[in-house]
Order: C-alpha cells, then structure tokens, then sequence
C-alpha cells in the first residue's frame, strides 16, 4: 500500500502570535514550530498501517525551507521519502492544487492529512484535494482500518460518530482517537537523515484569494472577580450587566 | 447573486443556517443583488420559507431520496449545480465538518475561491474582501478573494441575525446525481439524542479536570440544564473517558462560539482557550487564583466547583 501524509509545518500550539511588516508577515522570531497536531495523528496511524500491512509512506509538505526539520521529524517517525513542494502556502486551492498534482503522479492508495491545519483552520484541503483527484474525501476520521481495498472507517459527526467502507483510493482528514501521537527514536533520528527528501517546484495556480493584511483581537478587559459567598450574584450580572441570559 | 446553503437538522432549519441566510442576504444587498437559499433534505415548505425571514427571495430544496443521508460529495454536486443554475457569484455556508467538506468539493469543482472561518461582513467597496479567524482564533487576516466565484463559510456570530418580514418562494431543485459521489457505505451510526449541539448552542457549560471524575458530573449538568446550555470539556475529560469525545473543546476538539461559556475546573491551557476564544462571554470557576482561565475570563469565582456549582443552579431556577 502507498500511502501519501501531507503535513503543515505550522507554530506550536502555545505560540504568541504577533505580526512585522506592516501586518502582512508572521513574526517568526522566538516562534517554535511543529507538525499539524493533526497530521501528526494521520501520520502516526499511517505508520501503524505500514507496520501491520506493508508499504510504503511519502510525506508532503507545501512550504518553504524552513518546513524541512518537521519533514526530518516525520521522516524519523517512520515515512520512508518526502516532497516538499517549494512556496508558501496562502491560499487553500493553491495548496491543494500542489498536493493533486504530486498525488496525481504517485498514485498513492490512500492520502491521510490532517482534519484541519492550525494556521488556517480552513479543514478544506482534503475536500479540494479529493475532488481535484476525482476520489472520495471524509473528515473528521476517528478511526481507520484497511482491509484488502476497502477502508472501514468512523467519522465525528455532531452529537457522536458514523461509520463508513469505501474502497481505495480515498483522502482522509484525521483527528484523534485515531492513533497516538509518535516520538521519533534514535535509530530513526539516525535513518531520516539520509532518507529522501525531494524539493520540488509549484504548478501554476489562478490567484484565487490574497492577503491583505493580519490583525490580532482586541485585548481583553480585566475579569471581574466575584467572592465565592456571593457566587449567586453572578447570575444576575450575567443577566443586567453581561445580558447572554 | 447570492446562494446560501441552509443545513437541516430534523426537517428544521439550523440556527446557524439562518445566520448565514441573514449575511448572505446582507452581501446581496450591498451588492445589489438577490439572495436564494439551498436546502438539501426533507424539511416542508412551511420550514423552509422561514429562509425568507432572513432575507432570502427564493429557496431551492433539493430532496431526492438518495439525498437523505448527509453526503458531503452528492451534496457538493447539487451546490454546485445550483451555483450554475443560478449564476451565483457569492455562496455563503455555515460552519460545520458538512459545510466545510462540501464547500471545498463544490469549489474545486467549479474553479472557485473558498474562504472559510469568516467573522464578519465583507468589504464590497472594491471587489470582495472579508477577515477571517486564523491561527484558532489568536489572529485575523483580511483576505481579498478574487474568484469568479467566492464560496465564504462563515462562523457563528458573523452576523446579528433578526428575523424580519420577508417572503421566499420555495421550488423544488432536481439536478442529475452522480454515482460517483455514492461509493460509500454507511454501516452504521452512534449519536446521542435531544442533545443540544455544541457549535448551535448559545451557553456551554463546560468541566475540566478540576471535576475531579466521570461520576462527579451531576451538578454540572444540572446547571446546564436550568440554563439550556449544551455541555462541553477540555481534552484530558474526554482522552480519560469521563466524557464523550464530541464533547471536547479546544485547539485539537470543537471551536466555540457560545454567548456564554462557563468553565468549570478547567485551567485555562492556551490550547484549550483556542477553541473558546469566539464566546462573547466567559465564566471561570476555579479554586486556584491563579488559574490561567481567570486571564481570559470576564467573570471569575475562586471556589470548589461542588460547591458553586448548586449554587448557581439554585440562583438560576429562583431567577426564573
Ligand atoms: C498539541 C496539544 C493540543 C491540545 N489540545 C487541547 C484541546 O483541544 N483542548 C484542551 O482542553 N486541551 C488541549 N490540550 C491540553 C492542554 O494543554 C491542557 O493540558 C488541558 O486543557 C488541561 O485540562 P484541564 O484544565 O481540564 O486540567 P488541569 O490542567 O489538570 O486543570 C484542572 C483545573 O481544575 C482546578 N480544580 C481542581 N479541583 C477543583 C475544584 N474542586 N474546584 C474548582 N477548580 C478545581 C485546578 O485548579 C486546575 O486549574 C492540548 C495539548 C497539546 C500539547
Ligand atoms: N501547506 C501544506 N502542506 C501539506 N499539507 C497541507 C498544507 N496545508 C494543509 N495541508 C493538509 O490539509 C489539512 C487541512 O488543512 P486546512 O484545509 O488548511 O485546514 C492539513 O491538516 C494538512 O494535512
């Protein structure tokens, strides 16, 4: 089974976020990175499938060179080659456009990512992706088995699950409890490094969405403390003052 | 035009949906044009002209019988058939794992910008540009979306949605299905009943670890309860089962955007704040001052939870 994970290398989820460059870059500085949480979930489940069934894993990401140290990472957890495509992920149908046209080429039978990335949020990637490809795509996927060419699988609807079969090729948006999330060991810390790594260039795609600029929230005002033997007054300020009752 | 898709839960129409009604009918208008909801499901016409309170002029309702499943890719080959049909430049969605699923089908198949996570009315004074929540909610970022076709999923909350006067006609959309979009099989479903739903709900009330077990849940729910509040929890509550996995709340669960969200025992992590950050109003109950949730919070009581908790229950029945 070829298996291909798209991961986004995106800001660990305790990041202060701030923006330079007059509101239009990311200020990186102090800013650690991380794989998707959630793709780290898809990738962690694709090893385990290889483990039961054979195989073989290909990690992609759309992103610059600064992504390459979560590529080595993933690599280390267990993938066995990877793409980068070189460009800066902006806009989703940019980057679904680049991950088609890799999949395209390497007729994987199975595309697991994550249920949404943690920079944009948009959990719309996979559906771009499945469509462009002409193959199914679910998400959120909980639970994921493969037998033969069918994929048995249950997905988070509101209020608790659904389950479904499909047979291969599909595309996955995946979110726990689907696996455990992975620690790399030494000896794949030692392998990832001479594993392949393959930078390739972006196909050109319509300027569908640009941006303007970032801005960030308003700051919060102070919380109002009330004493804990006065606790019920709470519930008329959140009715005179707050009005949410 | 304006085309709206309008998720149905039971024959109604979603909460959320009518918000999304009342944004896309607010673009239509400031952009001269007219708004025509999509309904897919079995709902009756008496439902779905509510759409025409919100500002809609016309409801497609597409209810074949092989549409009564939520299929994100069937029903992303009738919303695009409806964007042809109706020459929509504009095509607002709530936000929802269906929405987001079939927008993105939708917008690949017809070459479309999609843009989701949207907090606000766009800017129509030079092409369209709209903000949306990025970074789960730590950021904003403007976004010109430039298609010829812009699919925008929208967030609760993006807009006040009143209920005016207004009529929609309601005609039956019939297009051509695909098989294609039919290869998978539902072998079966588990889903709680006459719950409320986390993302429609108006008031969560929610429990971390400071719940101290499964079993320990009562009082919680009893406020929920005398508040119609639906119930939520951070991701340690539900990883250790005390609490079903819908119900977890955060950077890696559901994001929020209640009127009103009161955490109860819950610390405050910044991952679990990503997914409540959108609440209007936050409650946290916490016996430690210096709980980070205190931080975030509008209203805080330093206190047992097993002790606040019937307290408010009890001030909330008597304020009735
Ligand atoms: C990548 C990543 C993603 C994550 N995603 C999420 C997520 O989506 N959602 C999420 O919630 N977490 C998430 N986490 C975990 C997060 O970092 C915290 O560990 C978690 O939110 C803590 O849960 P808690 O507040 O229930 O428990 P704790 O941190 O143990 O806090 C319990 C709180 O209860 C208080 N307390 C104890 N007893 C009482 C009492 N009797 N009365 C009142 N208060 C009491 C304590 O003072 C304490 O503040 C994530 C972590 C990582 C690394
Ligand atoms: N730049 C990228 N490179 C590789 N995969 C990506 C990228 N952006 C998004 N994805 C994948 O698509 C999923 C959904 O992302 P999104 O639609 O942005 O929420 C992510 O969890 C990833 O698996």
């Amino acid at each position: 089974m070829k298996i291909l994970v798209c991961i986004t290398n995106v800001p660990d989820t305790t990041a202060k976020i701030s923006f330079t460059d007059n509101n239009t870059k990311l200020n990186k500085a102090g800013v650690q990175y991380i794989i998707g949480p959630y793709d780290d979930y898809a990738l962690a489940r694709a090893v385990e499938l290889k483990e039961q069934q054979g195989g073989t894993i290909t990690v992609l990401n759309v992103g610059e060179a600064e992504s390459d140290p979560q590529i080595r990472k993933a690599l280390a957890i267990g993938a066995d080659d990877a793409v980068r495509v070189n460009a800066e992920p902006t806009d989703s149908y940019f980057t679904a456009t680049q991950i088609a046209a890799i999949a395209k080429e390497g007729g994987y039978d199975l595309i697991l990512m994550g249920r949404e990335s943690i920079d944009f949020n948009s959990g719309v990637v996979h559906g771009l992706v499945g469509e462009m490809l002409g193959i199914p795509s679910f998400s959120p996927v909980m639970k994921l088995d493969i037998e033969g060419t069918t994929a048995k699988f249950a997905r988070e609807i509101e209020g608790g699950k659904e389950f479904l079969e499909a047979p291969l090729p599909l595309v996955l948006g995946c979110q726990e409890p689907i696996a455990e999330w992975k620690i790399p060991n030494m000896r794949g810390i030692m392998t990832a490094r001479t594993k392949p790594l393959k930078v390739v260039e972006p196909v050109a795609v319509d300027d569908l969405a640009t941006l303007d600029q970032y801005t960030l929230p308003a700051p919060k005002g102070a919380c109002k403390m009330i004493p804990a033997d006065q606790a019920e007054t709470l519930i008329s300020l959140l009715k005179t003052e707050a009005k949410v009752l | 035009m304006v085309l709206i898709f309008v998720e149905l839960d039971n024959g109604s129409i979603k909460k959320t949906s009518l918000e999304a009604v009342a944004y896309g009918a607010a673009v239509a208008k400031a952009t001269g044009t007219t708004a025509t909801a999509l309904a897919i499901g079995t709902a009756d016409a008496a439902e779905l002209a509510k759409a025409g309170t919100y500002g809609a002029t016309k409801v497609l309702h597409a209810n074949a019988a092989e549409l009564a499943n939520e299929n994100a890719m069937a029903y992303a080959s009738v919303l695009a058939a409806a964007v042809k049909n109706e020459n929509a430049e504009v095509v607002v969605l709530p936000k929802s794992g269906l929405c987001d699923a079939m927008g993105a089908r939708a917008a690949a198949k017809l070459g479309a910008s999609i843009v989701s996570g949207v907090t606000e009315l766009p800017d129509v004074s030079n092409g369209i540009k709209v903000t949306r929540s990025i970074y789960t909610g730590k950021a904003f970022a403007t976004v010109d979306v430039k298609g010829a076709v812009k699919i925008l999923g929208i967030k609760k909350n993006a807009i006040e949605a009143v209920e005016g006067t207004g009529n929609a006609s309601v005609e039956t959309f019939t297009p051509a299905l695909n098989n294609g979009d039919f290869v998978a099989k539902v072998t079966g479903q588990e889903k709680a009943t006459g719950e409320l739903s986390l993302t429609e709900a108006d008031i969560i009330v929610s429990g971390g670890r400071g719940m101290k077990g499964p079993d320990n849940w009562q009082p919680l729910l009893d406020l929920a309860s005398a508040l119609g509040a639906a119930t939520g929890c951070s991701k340690p509550v539900s990883d250790l089962d005390w609490r079903p996995h819908h119900e977890h709340i955060g950077q890696t669960g559901i994001k929020v955007a209640p009127n009103l969200y009161i955490a109860c025992g819950i610390s405050g992590a910044i991952q679990h704040l990503a997914g409540v950050n959108s609440s209007k109003v936050i409650v946290a109950i916490n016996k430690d001052p210096e709980a980070p949730f205190f931080k975030a919070a509008d209203y805080g009581i330093v206190g047992d939870v097993f002790d606040i908790l019937p307290r408010l229950t009890k001030a909330v029945k008597e304020a009735k």
